[in-house]
C-alpha cells in the first residue's frame, strides 16, 4: 500500500539515501547516554519536590524544620531563599506585571507547582522528607475555563495584572469589513481545541552544579532549545549569561518540544545546589511530569468566512483566546505568533482579521508542543472549510480546490506577511487523490451508507512552517513597543566541522536531537561533500554552552534541523574542501576548482592522487607545505541565517517561518454505531518537505508525528476538573496510542525544493500534528453529519454525538444526582434508614463523642471552638489511605430537621474537603432516614492518580459516615444502598435477584 | 528471608550471564538497583507504575516490569537486560532488524520492547501482525509509530522460521 | 516516585505467611504479582510497615481440578492459566476473559488471587468469578478457614469481605456446565486497559446469565429472560447499577452499552470480538 519514499537526487553519494542510523548500534545495544546515565560527581544530592494539590492558594508558610530532622535530608530550597538569590523569569508581553518564580513566593496557581525542595542523599529519602514538610495553603477560588477567566467577574491569578487576559492584540490585513459585507455567505464555526501533550517516554533530567568560586552555574540537562532561552534563563539565575554553563546529554529520550519546559528546573537545580553547596540531581518522575511539566495551549476559537457564491473564500475572521496556564512562561504567547504568517492555510485568502487573547488560568503552564500553533489552527480553519462545505453543498475537496494558493504565485507572500517559499499545491493534491486512492475511498464510503453504517470521509490541507524566525515572537507586541526594544528577527544555526592530523573527520552541530538521526544526516552531509565514508565520521551532538558554537536559535524544535542546521553543516563541509582543495592544489600546483574529492581520495581528474586523510594531514603535520593565506589546522566553523527571516513591519506582516510544506491529508473512517468507536479505514498523508536528505528518516517522522495527532484525536487530554484539580495523573489516565490502536497511514511524497534553504529541504516533522486531528474531526463530521465535533474523539463521546436515547429507568432505580456544571468535582446524594427518632438522632451527631467513633479512621478529635474540630484521620478505601490533618464542622443546624457536616484537610497525598447537607426524614415507623446530599473537592495526587475511582471512593467513605452512625445508634450496620438495590433488583426478576 | 526496612540487604544474581552482587533496602525498585547500582543502564524508566514499559527485563526468561518488582525480590534469580543480546559486539538478528526498519528513534523505550520480543518470539514462533501488535500494547514508543518494530519482529520470526541468516536476508534486500 | 520504607519478607510457607497476617494485621500487605501493589507502594498511596511475598510459597503455586472446580492457588500467575490448554474446556469463561487482562507482560507475573483481593471494579477475573458463581478461600491463623461467594466477596471499590489478618489462599471457579455457553466482551479505551465496560456471559438454553465490569462499584451478574423481555431486563440491569461519569465515559454511555452489547452478546454471541 504504501509509497516507497523516493530515494531523492540519486547522485553518487549518501545524501538523499536511506542509509540506517549511525545512532542505532549504541542504542539498540542499552549503551545510548541519556541524561540520567552519566556519571555525576561524587557527592551529589538527589532533590524531590513539594508541589502545590490547590489549583489557586494563597501560601501562608512553608514550615521545613521536621523535613531537615531526618536522616539523610541535606537542605530544603525555598521561596525565600529563591527570592534572595534569583529573580522572576522574564515574560514576553510588555505591560503584565505578572511574577513567575521558580517556586512559589506567595501563591500557588496550578496542582503540581512547585513550593519548595528538599535535597537529601538519595531519592527515596528526599521523599520521605516530602511528607514532613508543613505547607500552609488559604485555597482560593480556581478558575480553568479561558472564556470564563476573561470575564470581569473571574478570580485573578496574578493581582499584579488586574485581570487573566494578559496579552491582546488586534490584526487586520486588506480590507476584511468589505469582504465580509459583499459576502455572499458568511459561515461561522466555534471550535475548543484541547490541552495534551507529546510526552516523552524520558522525563525531565537536571543536575545542577553551582561554582561558588566563580560564580557559574553549571547544568546539565536534557533540555531541547531553544537557545534563546538561555538567556531566561540567565536572567532568572541573576548571573551574565557566561555563568550560566548549559550542557546536554548525547542522548535523550524524546522532547517533540517538551522538553524545553525544563528550563525552569534548570534555574531551581541550580539554586538548590547553591543552597546545598554540591551537586544536585533531579529526575523528574511520570506523576511529575503529566501534572508540571508542559502542555500543548488549549484554544477557542470563534471563526468567520466570507464566501462567494461559487465557493471561494474571500476573507476569514479569527477571534481566539489562548489558555497559557497558570503564567506565561517563555516562549509563550508563541502558540499564536508561531502559525501568524500563516493564518490562511494553503489558500489564498488577501483579507484577514485577527484578535488574539492571551489569558491564564489554573492549569500547569503550556509550552512548545510538536505541531506548535499548527493543530490549534488548522483545528479552527480546517474545520471552518469543511463547513463552508456543507453550508454551500458543495464537495470539501472542491472548496478546497478553489481557494488554494496557485502554483505560479511562488514565492507568495499571504496577507499576514509569510514568504511561501515553494509549492505546487493543486498539483500535489491531485496526485495524492491518484495515488492514495481517493475514488476507491468514496467508492467504499457510498457502499457503507448503503449497508447503513456510519461512515465518513475527511479533508485537511495545510501548510507546514519549519524553521522559526526567531522574532515573530514579537509579533505579540505592538509596533511601538517593538521599536522600543529593537528588531529580532532570523535563525542562526551552527556547525563545526574539525578535522584531526590522521584524517579522523569529527562534526559538532548544536542541535540537540531527541532521536531524529541528525547524527546519520550529518555524516551523510559531510561525507557527500568530501567524498568520504559516512561511517567514518563521527558527530557529536552534546552542547555545552561554554565551549561550543552556539546561538539563540540552536536546539531542536520548528524542525529545523534539515532546512538550516544541515545547511550550516553543508556551508562548514564546503569551507574545509575549498581549504583542502586549495591545499591539493598547491601541492600538485594545479587549479583548485580542478581537484575532485570521492571514495576516500583527493584527485585531479587524470592526474595525481592522495588519500583524504594525507590532504588533511598536511595541515597539521607540514605548514610549510601550505598554500599562502593557510593558516594550518583544519576545523571550520559555519554560522548560517536566512536573509528572508524579517522582524515584524509596522504593519504586522512577519514572516514567522523560512519554509512551508504542504501536506494534503484525507481519510476514511467507519463509526461503530453502539460503542462509537473510531475504525480508521485509510489515512492517506502527503507531503512535499522540499528536499529529503534521508527518506526513510522522513518517513519515521511522519509516522511518530501521525500516531502523536491520532492520540491527540481519539484519546489524548489532559483533564481538570472543575474545582481545578488535575485529572490525568498517570499514563493510565492520560492515554496515548499503543500498538494495536496506531495504524499505519499511507505515506506520499511530492519534492518542491525551498529555494530558500542551501540543500533546498523544508522541515517535516510537525506536519501530522497539525493536519491529523482536524481531518479525522472532519471525517467524523462527515460520517455523523454533525458540526460540533470535540477532541478526543472518545468512545464514549462519539457515541454521544449519534445521540443516546434512553429507556426510562424503572422506578426506584433513577439516578441519584446529576451533578451541576461548574459545581464542585464530585456531587452525589445518598440515604440510610436508621431505627431511631429524628431528635435522638441529631443529638447523637452533636455530640463530640459521636462524631469520633463515626468518622472512619479518625486517631484524635480536639474541639477548636462551637461545633469546630480538628481531627487526624486515615481515611481510604482497599489498601489505598492517607492521613490528614482535617478540620471538621456541624453548621446550618435546624434541629432536629437538617444539618450540614462538613471537613478539609491535606494530606502527603493531597487535598480533599467535602460537605454534607443532611435531612432528617420521619418515617411512619418512628424511624429516621437521613438523606444527605454531598459535594466533594480533590486535589493533588489522590485526584491525579484516582480519576476512574474518585466518585466511587468518595460514595464509600462518605457512605462510611452515616453507616457508622446508624450503628452506634442500633449497634448493627445499616442496610446500604446496595444491599437495598439488591432487594429490589429480587422483585423485579423475580428469584435469585442480582448475584 | 526477612529484610529490616532502610537497611541494606545482600542481593546475588546472574545478571547477563554472569554472576553479580549488590545491596538494597527493601523498598528500592529492581529497576534502580539495575540501573544504578549494578550499571545496567539500558534498562530505562518512563513511569514506575507499570505502563510504559521501557523498564521491562527478563527474569527468569519471563517479560516483567523491573518497576514492579523490587530488588529484592530478583535474589537468587536470572536477569536479563538489553545488554545481554549482542554478542562480541555483533548486534543480534533482532536489534540489526530494528535498525534496518527504523524500528527506533530515540531509543527511550527500545530495550524494554527487545527484552519483550525475545521472550515473545520464544513462546510464538510464528506470529501475526496482530499478535505482534497485542504483544506491543504493553509498550509506549512515542516516537515510531510503531510499524518498523511492527516489520522488524515478523521479519526476524520469518527468517527464524526459515533459518535464513540475517547476511542473507541482508543481502536479498539490497537485491530489490 | 519512590515507597514508603517498609520491612521485608520472603515467606517459605503458607503458615509463615499466616503467622506473619496474625502479627501485623493491617499494618501488613501481602506482595503477589505486584502488578497493583507496587505501582500503589511507588506513588506512596499506600504505606505498609510489612510486605510479606508470596511469590516463592510453592504450596500456594497449585491448580487443581477436583470435585467440579478450578482450585486457582495465591502464588499462581495469570500467565500459568493462559498456558493450560485444558482451560478453554474447564472454564471457559476464563479462558476467553484471559487475554483482556493488561498485557502479556503484567499477566506474566500479576496472579489470579491478587486481582480478585484487589477487587478493581473494571477487572476481569473477578467479574467470571461473580458470574460464574465462584467462591474464595480464605484462611488465618487463629480463625476458621472461610469459602465465601464471590458475590458476598466483593462489597464495593476495592473493598472485599478479607479481614485483615487473612490470606486468599486460593480462589475457585465452577467448571463449564454441560450445554450453556460462555462469551466474553470488553470495551476499553485501548488494548489492554482497564474495561469500561465488560461482559461476562454464561448462555443457557432457558435464559442468560450475563455478568457486568467497569460499571458498577464491583462486578454484577443477573440472569436475563431471552427474547422479548430482554430489552427491558437488560434496562433494568443498566439503570441498576449506578454508573458514574468518568474522564473518559459518561454514565449514559455506560448503561447504553450495558443494553446494547448485552443485546448482541447474547443475541450474537459469535460476533464477540476476540483478543
Ligand atoms: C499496565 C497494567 C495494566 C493492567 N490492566 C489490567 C486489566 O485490564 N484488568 C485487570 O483486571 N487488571 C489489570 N492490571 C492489574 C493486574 O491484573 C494485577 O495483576 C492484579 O490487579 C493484581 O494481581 P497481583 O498478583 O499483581 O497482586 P498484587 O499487586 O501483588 O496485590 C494486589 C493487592 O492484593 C493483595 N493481595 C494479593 N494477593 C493476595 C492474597 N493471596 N491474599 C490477600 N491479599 C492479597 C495485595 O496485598 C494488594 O493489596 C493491570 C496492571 C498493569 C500494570
Ligand atoms: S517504568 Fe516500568 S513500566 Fe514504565
Ligand atoms: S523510539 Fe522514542 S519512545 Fe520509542
Amino acid at each position: 500500500m504504501n509509497h516507497p519514499a523516493s530515494e531523492g537526487p540519486a547522485g553518487a553519494g549518501p545524501l538523499g539515501r536511506s542509509l540506517t542510523r549511525v545512532e542505532d548500534a549504541a542504542l539498540l545495544r542499552g549503551l545510548g547516554r541519556y541524561a540520567d546515565d552519566l556519571a555525576t560527581p561524587p557527592g551529589t544530592l538527589h532533590a524531590a519536590i513539594v508541589r502545590s494539590p490547590h489549583a489557586h492558594a494563597r501560601v501562608l508558610s512553608v514550615d521545613a524544620s521536621e523535613a531537615l530532622a531526618i536522616k539523610g535530608v541535606r537542605a530544603v530550597l525555598t521561596g525565600e531563599d529563591v527570592k534572595r538569590w534569583a529573580h522572576p523569569f522574564p515574560v514576553g508581553v510588555r505591560g503584565a506585571p505578572m511574577e513567575h518564580w521558580c517556586l512559589a513566593v506567595d501563591k500557588v496557581r496550578y496542582v503540581g507547582e512547585p513550593v519548595c525542595v528538599v535535597i537529601a542523599e538519595d531519592r527515596y529519602r528526599a521523599e520521605d522528607a516530602l511528607d514532613a514538610v508543613r505547607v500552609e495553603y488559604e485555597p482560593l477560588k480556581p478558575v480553568i475555563d479561558p472564556e470564563k477567566a476573561a470575564t470581569e467577574d473571574a478570580p485573578v491569578l496574578h493581582e499584579a495584572v488586574g485581570g487573566n487576559v494578559v496579552n491582546e492584540r488586534h490584526f487586520r490585513y486588506g480590507d476584511p469589513e468589505k469582504a465580509f459585507e459583499e459576502a455572499d455567505h458568511r459561515v461561522s464555526i466555534k471550535v475548543r481545541f484541547p490541552r495534551n501533550s507529546c510526552t516523552p517516554i524520558e522525563c525531565y533530567v537536571v543536575l545542577g552544579h553551582y561554582q561558588p568560586a566563580t560564580g557559574v552555574y553549571d547544568i546539565l540537562s536534557n533540555f531541547q532549545g531553544p537557545y534563546a532561552l538561555h538567556s531566561v534563563m540567565a536572567r532568572a539565575l541573576n548571573v551574565t549569561s557566561n555563568r550560566l554553563r548549559l550542557r546536554t546529554p548525547p542522548d535523550s529520550g524524546g522532547s517533540f518540544g517538551i522538553k524545553q519546559g525544563v528550563l525552569t528546573y534548570v534555574v531551581l537545580m541550580g539554586l538548590a545546589s547553591r543552597k546545598a553547596g554540591a551537586p544536585v540531581k533531579w529526575v523528574e518522575d511520570r506523576l511529575e511530569h503529566l501534572q508540571a511539566s508542559s502542555s500543548a495551549t488549549n484554544r477557542v476559537a470563534d471563526m468567520e468566512a466570507a464566501v462567494t457564491a461559487d465557493g471561494r473564500v474571500t476573507a476569514l475572521r479569527y477571534d481566539q483566546i489562548d489558555d497559557c496556564g497558570g503564567y506565561l512562561r517563555a516562549p509563550e504567547p508563541a502558540t499564536f505568533y508561531r502559525m501568524h504568517g500563516n493564518l490562511t492555510g494553503a489558500y489564498g485568502i488577501r483579507n484577514l482579521t485577527v484578535r488574539n487573547r492571551v489569558v491564564l488560568t489554573n492549569k500547569m503552564p503550556s509550552g512548545l508542543n510538536r505541531g506548535f500553533g499548527g493543530g490549534q489552527m488548522y483545528f479552527a480553519l480546517e474545520r471552518l472549510m469543511h463547513q463552508v462545505a456543507r453550508r454551500l453543498n458543495l464537495d470539501p475537496l472542491e472548496v478546497m480546490r478553489r481557494n488554494l494558493v496557485p502554483t505560479d504565485a511562488f514565492p507568495y507572500r499571504t496577507a499576514s506577511g509569510a514568504l511561501l517559499d515553494s509549492g505546487d499545491y493543486a498539483n500535489t493534491v491531485e496526485l495524492a487523490l491518484r495515488d492514495g486512492g481517493y475514488d476507491e475511498l468514496i467508492r467504499r464510503r457510498d457502499q457503507a451508507r448503503a449497508e447503513g453504517k456510519l461512515y465518513g470521509v475527511g479533508l485537511c490541507a495545510a501548510v507546514e512552517p519549519s524553521i522559526s524566525n526567531m522574532g515573530y515572537i514579537t509579533t505579540a507586541l505592538t509596533p511601538e513597543q517593538r521599536a522600543k526594544a529593537g528588531p529580532k528577527n532570523g535563525a542562526v544555526s551552527t556547525a563545526t566541522i574539525s578535522i584531526d592530523p590522521l584524517g579522523g573527520i569529527t562534526v559538532h552541530v548544536s542541535s540537540t536531537p531527541q532521536g531524529q538521526g541528525h547524527q546519520t544526516v550529518a555524516a551523510q552531509v559531510v561525507a557527500e561533500v568530501l567524498g568520504v565514508d559516512p561511517a567514518g565520521i563521527l558527530v557529536n551532538v552534546e552542547l555545552d554552552t561554554g565551549k561550543d558554537p552556539w546561538s539563540i536559535a540552536s536546539g531542536n524544535y520548528s524542525s529545523r534541523f534539515a532546512g538550516a542546521v544541515a545547511g550550516a553543516v553543508h556551508k562548514a563541509a564546503l569551507k574545509v574542501r575549498a581549504r583542502l582543495a586549495n591545499i591539493a592544489a598547491t601541492m600538485w600546483e594545479a587549479d583548485a576548482e580542478r581537484v575532485r574529492f570521492e571514495g576516500g581520495k583527493v584527485f585531479i581528474e587524470d592526474g595525481p592522487s592522495l588519500g583524504f586523510h594525507r590532504v588533511a594531514g598536511t595541515a597539521h603535520w607540514s605548514p610549510a607545505l601550505l598554500p599562502e593565506n593557510e593558516t594550518g589546522g583544519l576545523r571550520e566553523t559555519a554560522f548560517w541565517t536566512p536573509p528572508q527571516l524579517e522582524a515584524p513591519d509596522d504593519d504586522d506582516h512577519i514572516n514567522s517561518s523560512l519554509c512551508h510544506g504542504f501536506i494534503f491529508d484525507y481519510c476514511g473512517i467507519e463509526i461503530d454505531r453502539v460503542t462509537g468507536e473510531i475504525h480508521i479505514d485509510r489515512y492517506v498523508t502527503c507531503h512535499d518537505a522540499g528536499r529529503l536528505l534521508n527518506p526513510m528518516l522522513v518517513d519515521g517522522q511522519i509516522r511518530g508525528g501521525f500516531t502523536q495527532a491520532l492520540g491527540v484525536a481519539l484519546m489524548e487530554e489532559f483533564a481538570y476538573g472543575e474545582d481545578g484539580s488535575f485529572l490525568s495523573g498517570t499514563l493510565a489516565d492520560y492515554l496515548l496510542p499503543t500498538a494495536p490502536e496506531a495504524v499505519e497511514p499511507v505515506i506520499l511524497h511530492t519534492e518542491t525544493p525551498s529555494p530558500f534553504t542551501p540543500l533546498g529541504a523544508k522541515g517535516v516533522g510537525e506536519g501530522n500534528n497539525m493536519s491529523t486531528p482536524v481531518c479525522i474531526a472532519n471525517a467524523v463530521a462527515d460520517a455523523l453529519g454533525r458540526d460540533d465535533i470535540r477532541l478526543p474523539l472518545t468512545p464514549s463521546r462519539v457515541r454521544g454525538l449519534i445521540g443516546i436515547d434512553e429507556p426510562p429507568a424503572p422506578e426506584g432505580l433513577e439516578p441519584l444526582a446529576a451533578p451541576k456544571a461548574g459545581g464542585p468535582a464530585l456531587q452525589a446524594r445518598d440515604s440510610v434508614e436508621v431505627p431511631a427518632s429524628p431528635q435522638t438522632v441529631y443529638d447523637t451527631v452533636l455530640d463530640p463523642e459521636t462524631l469520633r467513633a463515626i468518622i472512619p479512621g479518625c486517631h484524635a478529635l480536639e474541639l477548636e471552638g462551637e461545633n469546630r474540630y480538628r481531627a487526624d484521620v486515615t481515611v481510604g478505601v482497599g489498601m489505598i489511605k492517607a492521613r490528614f490533618a482535617a478540620r471538621v464542622q456541624l453548621s446550618d443546624l435546624d434541629p432536629p430537621r437538617s444539618l450540614r457536616l462538613s471537613g478539609s484537610g491535606d494530606s502527603a497525598m493531597g487535598s480533599a474537603s467535602g460537605s454534607a447537607h443532611v435531612t432528617l426524614v420521619e418515617l411512619d415507623n418512628g424511624h429516621t432516614r437521613l438523606d444527605y446530599v454531598y459535594e466533594v473537592d480533590v486535589g493533588g495526587k489522590i485526584a491525579a492518580v484516582g480519576g476512574r475511582m474518585l466518585q466511587s471512593a468518595s460514595k464509600i467513605i462518605i457512605g462510611q459516615v452515616f453507616n457508622r452512625l446508624a450503628q452506634r445508634l442500633t449497634g448493627k450496620p445499616a442496610g446500604g444502598l446496595w444491599q437495598r438495590l439488591r432487594a429490589l433488583l429480587a422483585r423485579l426478576f423475580g428469584k435469585g435477584g442480582a448475584s | 528471608m526477612r529484610a529490616p526496612a532502610e537497611q541494606r540487604h545482600a542481593i546475588e544474581l546472574e545478571l547477563n550471564g554472569e554472576t553479580r552482587h549488590g545491596s538494597a533496602e527493601p523498598r528500592t525498585q529492581l529497576c534502580d538497583f539495575l540501573r544504578h547500582d549494578l550499571g545496567a543502564t539500558g534498562v530505562h524508566v518512563g513511569c514506575e507504575h507499570g505502563v510504559c514499559g521501557a523498564c521491562t527485563v527478563l527474569v527468569d526468561g519471563v517479560a516483567s516490569r523491573s518497576c514492579l518488582m523490587l530488588a529484592v525480590q530478583a535474589d537468587g534469580r536470572r536477569v536479563d537486560t538489553v545488554e545481554s543480546l549482542a554478542r562480541d559486539d555483533v548486534m543480534n538478528d533482532l536489534q540489526q532488524a530494528f535498525s534496518r526498519h527504523h524500528a527506533l528513534q530515540c531509543g527511550f523505550c527500545t530495550s524494554g520492547i527487545l527484552m519483550s520480543c525475545v521472550e515473545y518470539l520464544e513462546r510464538v514462533p510464528e506470529p501475526d501482525e496482530a499478535g505482534v501488535r497485542d504483544m506491543l500494547s504493553g509498550h509506549l514508543c512515542r516516537c515510531t509509530g510503531y510499524t518498523g518494530i511492527v516489520r522488524a519482529v515478523l521479519e526476524v520470526a520469518g527468517q527464524r522460521r526459515t533459518g535464513e541468516s540475517q547476511q542473507q536476508a541482508l543481502e536479498n534486500r539490497n537485491d530489490v | 516516585m519512590k515507597a514508603a520504607s517498609f520491612d521485608y519478607v520472603r515467606a517459605e510457607s503458607k503458615r509463615e505467611v499466616l503467622q506473619l497476617l496474625h502479627e501485623h494485621g493491617e499494618d501488613a500487605r501481602v506482595l503477589a504479582g505486584g502488578q497493583s501493589l507496587m505501582a500503589t507502594l511507588n506513588m506512596r498511596l499506600t504505606q505498609p510497615k510489612l510486605v510479606i511475598d508470596i511469590n516463592r510459597v510453592e504450596e500456594l503455586n497449585r491448580i487443581r481440578n477436583e470435585r467440579g472446580h478450578l482450585a486457582v492457588g495465591a502464588a499462581v500467575r495469570q500467565v500459568q492459566l493462559t498456558d493450560r490448554a485444558e482451560l478453554a474446556r474447564e472454564v471457559p469463561l476464563l479462558a476467553k476473559a484471559l487475554p483482556w487482562i493488561g498485557h502479556f507482560q503484567t499477566r506474566n507475573r500479576g496472579t489470579v488471587c491478587g486481582s480478585v483481593a484487589h477487587a478493581d471494579p473494571s477487572a476481569e477475573i473477578p467479574l467470571c468469578l461473580v458470574t460464574l458463581g465462584g467462591t474464595v478461600v480464605l484462611e488465618s491463623l487463629k480463625g476458621k478457614r472461610r469459602e465465601v461467594k464471590a458475590v458476598d466477596f466483593f462489597q464495593g471499590l476495592l473493598t472485599t469481605d478479607r479481614q485483615p489478618r487473612e490470606l486468599i489462599s486460593e480462589v475457585r471457579f465452577p467448571l463449564a456446565e454441560d450445554g450453556a455457553d460462555y462469551h466474553f466482551q470488553e470495551i476499553a479505551m485501548r488494548h489492554g486497559d482497564f474495561a469500561l465496560v465488560a461482559l461476562a456471559l454464561c448462555l443457557r438454553a432457558d435464559g442468560a446469565h450475563l455478568g457486568v465490569g467497569g460499571v458498577a462499584d464491583r462486578p454484577v451478574a443477573q440472569t436475563l429472560p431471552l427474547g422479548d423481555e430482554l430489552p427491558d431486563a437488560l434496562n433494568t440491569l443498566a439503570w441498576s447499577l449506578g454508573a458514574q461519569d468518568d474522564v473518559h465515559a459518561s454514565a449514559a454511555y455506560r448503561r447504553q452499552l450495558v443494553r446494547e452489547l448485552g443485546r448482541r452478546l447474547i443475541e450474537e454471541p459469535s460476533h464477540a470480538r476476540t483478543r
